[in-house]
């Protein structure tokens, strides 16, 4: 699942860096297995037995994807979301699911440096594409500003909003919308916090924003 | 935000008690390492999604599953044609009887619908998106029965709970102090009608459990909720298995706000899916579902008489209540409580009632009911301040009373008049008029206002282990959970505090049901109570070091050891000295390891235990499109010690936050005609967002209540929400001139 694979996502064709041949092999091998499936008796198979094997071969699509720095090529179904592929297939649970509906902001990622509700995106709409989680975003131990911001400022109480509002704010300041307090507020207004530590959250942006430190 | 810390001189000594540390979770949060109930995961894991009823009442027809079965991936689909029994589901026809109050929702039980969404069937899959596609695949067929959802419709049909049918003395009993309605022959009088909307809590974590038989009679879940104890004794009773076989474990729960206070259908149907497919089961509910079927604050009607004198002396108080509870549960809160004992005032009249409706079971919601009273309560004195042309804070310091005139006791503490002077200082009361539509900002009105809110200074029994390892550190453990306000963070300061270890020594370890016995995290009792305990534990620590060191301490207290770098000293005696390990090893142990138990004693019976607050609002509202923007907050709280300032101010600004959501957009409705919600999910169902608060400053007493406990902290959860909505719906009228009775006060109310 974790294989590396080289793939320049920034090439003119980063989207089609899953070679065309290895599909072509993927779907012949789909088809032999159907053909088998195909030549076995019926009494043999149960019509569920039937579906699922159909199901497993034709339901799932190769999909490169660069997530916190590692390249991983994967197999996943057109319907898997990027927010339950990182949470219910890759363990990185970080990401939370807030409402499913691109309404709370629980899900935030960056997807090639923009901010994203990941619930609100299919993985296979992503090939190519380089994903960081809040799992990536320190560098190793060292915690990344916004991060250390949040703890200091407690920007957070029950923490489920939390990556969410983090990833968010850093790419609040990349962005260059955290310029005031209200901007923040304007522009930080699609990640909801029902604790409601939002003043402290935009004290969090402000300390980093005029640190100058790099995000 | 900025926090004032006044007499903090007050304080017990010096020590971490008051410091404002950084969480001790905090790395784990900001990191995505803190793993909610969602999130372990077990081997052969299998996913579940709920099927919920359309109709509000009747009864399950058919129900078609046939395909969903047959749909790749699916393991089961289970429903009360197939589900495995559950021992401890009582045997009769409706939960609500025979039991007086009724009972949960047994799910899965029988083909009876009580509420539109109750969970009728549940699929169980391989994956989360195969159980998804195969749950739109169940259909079901209705024989469908007229409902009453209709709240307002049906008000005459409300009764006294039974708990206060059976005892006279229960709080929810009518209530009469001096002459009952009194209010109504005076001269100077106001009668006012107030209507609190439904409000759904709303955590931005979903409800969520991973249910695993790890055994045939062996369960443990991962579950979200603000009780594990609790929540072990109810799936035992359940599943008629003994106590200690049932683990509960939260080790972080999203926020819940009281939705964690109660078990839920949800969860007891994973736990029969995980027996059913003998998997462990994981089950996350969807936005929609957490509007209809894990609890809110009940739609209230509520009506206030008051008189006073012409000087500004209440004479009389008469407050009415009608709250909304489900067909087969009797839900019931304190709405009246503020009205009983908050003023000094002869004559008080409540009535409590609840009104049965076709919906599911309300459960508190932070504040709970005495936030929806003080809306009442707080807007009628705002009404009878200015009947008597009097500022409302001098009305409100007129019938200051020094004693509860409830339990006829005096105040443990009680420090609301520095409050009131603090906040109004801070606030800038000054520029306010008493005129409405006096002041302005460009086109926008602006306006002042504000509430009073109090809430019982509980403490419950609780329990504490602590473990002092050989390297000097100490583990410590209770089960109680932390949804958000910093618990263990607060616990580590109490512990360091008492036994004079550094913080960063110290682990403080919650969320298991194997730990010592815990009270729910509700009602803003944790730190009085599992704090006690934690304190108890530390001081049984060095008792049990003071015996095992012999004679180097036998002229000391517990109290004067302290341990600092592995030495054991006592301050202003050189010669008794030990280093910790040599005390092991001469005692021939590996580690020290006591338990204790805090709780209330008798003194408490000669006092009266309240936190008070108090919030004060400057609103501006624009006088064309009628929308309201807070400018400014400021809420303070006469809540006892303050253990850690920054994560006690983060929790009063999220209540002031919970209060502008209650005072300006918070409202679920539901369609009668269908007897379902429409308010679904955060687009329609609006809850406060960034831009919509403003700075909010937070000011502590700070004054330690050592009636209350011996830490002197009296809870903060609660009174940081009540009283906020009031303020602002006073804020409002002092710069519109109108009064809004019917919460959440939106644009359309105001042009």
């Amino acid at each position: 699942m974790a294989e590396k694979k080289n793939c320049d996502a920034n090439s003119p064709k980063g989207n089609n860096c899953t070679h065309h041949s290895e599909e072509r092999r993927t779907f012949l091998k789909q088809s032999s297995a159907m053909m088998a499936l195909a030549l076995t008796p019926p009494t043999v198979l149960k019509a569920a037995d039937l579906d699922e094997k159909v199901a497993e071969k034709f339901e799932k699509v190769p999909v490169t994807l660069e997530i916190n720095g590692v390249k991983q090529k994967l197999s996943v179904e057109p319907r898997v979301t990027v927010l339950d592929l990182l949470r219910e297939q890759l363990n990185l649970t970080g990401t939370k699911k807030g409402c499913d509906y691109g309404q709370c902001g629980a899900c935030t990622v960056h997807i090639d440096g923009t901010r994203v509700n990941s619930c609100l995106t299919f993985a296979v709409m992503q090939d190519g594409k380089k994903i960081t989680t809040i799992e990536g975003l320190a560098a190793g131990e060292e915690l990344h500003p916004m991060q250390e911001a949040f703890i200091k400022h407690d920007g957070f109480q029950c923490g489920y909003c939390t990556p969410g509002q983090i990833m968010s704010a850093v790419a609040c300041i990349r962005e260059g919308h955290a310029n005031s307090e209200a901007e923040i507020r304007e522009y930080m207004s699609g990640n909801i916090c029902r604790c409601g530590a939002y003043p402290n959250i935009v004290n969090a942006i402000l300390e980093v924003k005029n640190g100058g430190q790099k995000v | 935000m900025s926090i004032n810390y006044i007499m903090k001189e007050q304080l017990l000594k010096d020590g971490v008690i008051g410091d404002p540390m950084n969480r001790v979770d905090g790395r784990m949060k900001v990191t995505g390492r803190a793993r909610y109930s969602a999130e372990f995961e077990l081997p052969n894991l299998a996913h579940a999604v709920l099927v919920t009823s359309t109709i509000a009442k009747g009864r399950i027809k058919s129900l078609e599953t046939k395909v969903a079965e047959r749909a790749p991936g699916v393991l089961a689909v289970i429903s009360h044609l197939n589900s495995p029994k559950v021992p401890g589901f009582a045997q009769h026809d409706h939960p609500a009887e025979p039991p007086t109050g009724g009972q949960p929702l047994r799910v899965f039980y029988n083909d009876k619908v009580y509420s539109n969404g109750q969970p009728i069937a549940l699929v169980v899959a391989d994956t989360f998106e195969r159980a998804l596609y195969a749950s739109s695949l169940v259909k079901a067929q209705y024989e469908q029965e007229k409902h009453t959802t209709d709240f307002e419709a049906n008000k005459e049909k409300a009764f006294i709970p039974s708990q206060a049918k059976n005892n006279k003395n229960s709080h929810l009993a009518d209530y009469v102090r001096g002459e009952e309605d009194a209010y109504k022959t005076a001269d100077i009088k106001i009668e006012a009608e107030y209507t609190q909307p439904t409000e759904v809590h709303n955590p931005m974590e979903l409800q969520a459990i991973v249910a695993h038989w790890e055994a045939e009679d062996k369960l443990t879940v991962y579950d979200k909720t603000q009780a594990v104890k609790g929540t072990q004794n109810a799936f035992a009773k359940d599943w008629n298995i003994p106590v200690e076989n049932v683990k509960v474990i939260a080790t972080f729960v999203g926020g819940a706000f009281g939705n964690g206070l109660h078990t839920w259908p949800h969860e007891t149907a994973a736990i029969i899916a995980a027996k059913k497919v003998n998997r462990p089961v994981k089950l996350m509910l969807t936005r929609e579902q957490m509007f209809f079927m894990v609890g809110y604050r009940p739609h209230t009607w509520q009506k206030i008489g008051m008189s006073a004198t012409a000087d500004g002396k209440l004479t009389a108080i008469t407050h009415e209540s009608i709250g909304q509870t489900s067909s087969y549960e009797e839900f019931t809160e304190s709405t009246l409580q503020q009205s009983k004992m908050m003023y000094a005032c002869p004559n008080v009249t409540t009535r409590y009632r609840i009104l049965a409706l076709d919906v599911s079971t309300p459960i508190w919601m932070r504040g709970p009911g005495e936030a929806t009273g003080a809306f009442a309560l707080e807007s009628a004195m705002d009404e009878m301040a200015y009947a008597l042309n009097i500022d409302p804070i001098e009305f409100r310091m007129l019938n200051h009373t020094e004693r509860d005139p409830e339990k006829n006791l005096p105040w443990s503490t009680k420090y609301l008049k520095e409050c009131i002077q603090l906040g109004a200082e801070r606030i800038g009361w000054e520029k306010r008029q008493l005129k409405p539509r006096s002041l302005k900002f460009g086109e926008w009105l602006v306006g002042y206002g504000m509430g009073v809110g109090t809430f019982g200074a509980n403490f419950r029994m609780a329990r504490a282990r602590a473990r002092m390892l050989a390297d000097g550190s100490v583990i410590i453990q209770s089960a109680t959970t932390d949804i958000g306000p910093g618990t263990g963070t607060a616990m580590v300061q109490i512990a360091a505090d008492a036994l004079g270890v550094p913080p960063d020594k110290i682990t403080f370890q919650l969320g298991n049901s194997a730990f010592p016995h815990s009270p729910s995290q509700g009602g803003s009792s944790t730190v009085s109570s599992v704090g006690s305990a934690v304190h108890a534990v530390c001081i049984a620590l060095k008792e049990k070091i003071q015996q095992l060191g012999g004679t180097a301490f036998s002229a000391v207290t517990p109290e004067d050891i302290t341990i600092i770098g592995g030495m054991i000293t006592v301050p202003n005696d050189a010669s008794a000295k030990v280093a910790y390990v040599d005390l092991l090893k001469q005692n021939n142990l590996q580690e020290i390891d006591v338990t204790a138990e805090a709780k209330p004693d008798d003194e408490r019976k000669n006092y009266s235990m309240y936190s008070f607050s108090v919030h004060f609002a400057e609103v501006h509202v624009h006088p064309v499109t009628g929308v309201v923007r807070v400018n400014k907050v400021v809420s303070c709280a006469d809540a006892g010690t303050i253990v850690n300032e920054k994560t006690a101010g983060n929790q009063m600004i999220g209540g002031a936050v919970g209060g502008i959501g209650m005072a300006l957009m918070e409202a679920a409705v539901i369609d009668d005609r269908f007897g379902r919600y429409v308010t679904k999910d955060l687009a329609e169902y609006h809850v406060p967002v960034h831009a919509d608060i403003p700075k909010v400053d937070v000011i502590f007493v700070n004054k330690p209540d050592l009636h209350v406990n011996p830490i002197g902290t009296k809870g903060i959860g609660e009174i940081a929400l009540i009283g906020m909505a009031p303020a602002i719906a006073n804020a409002v009228f002092n710069a519109t001139g109108k009064r809004i009775r019917e919460l959440p006060i939106t644009p359309d109310k105001l042009i």
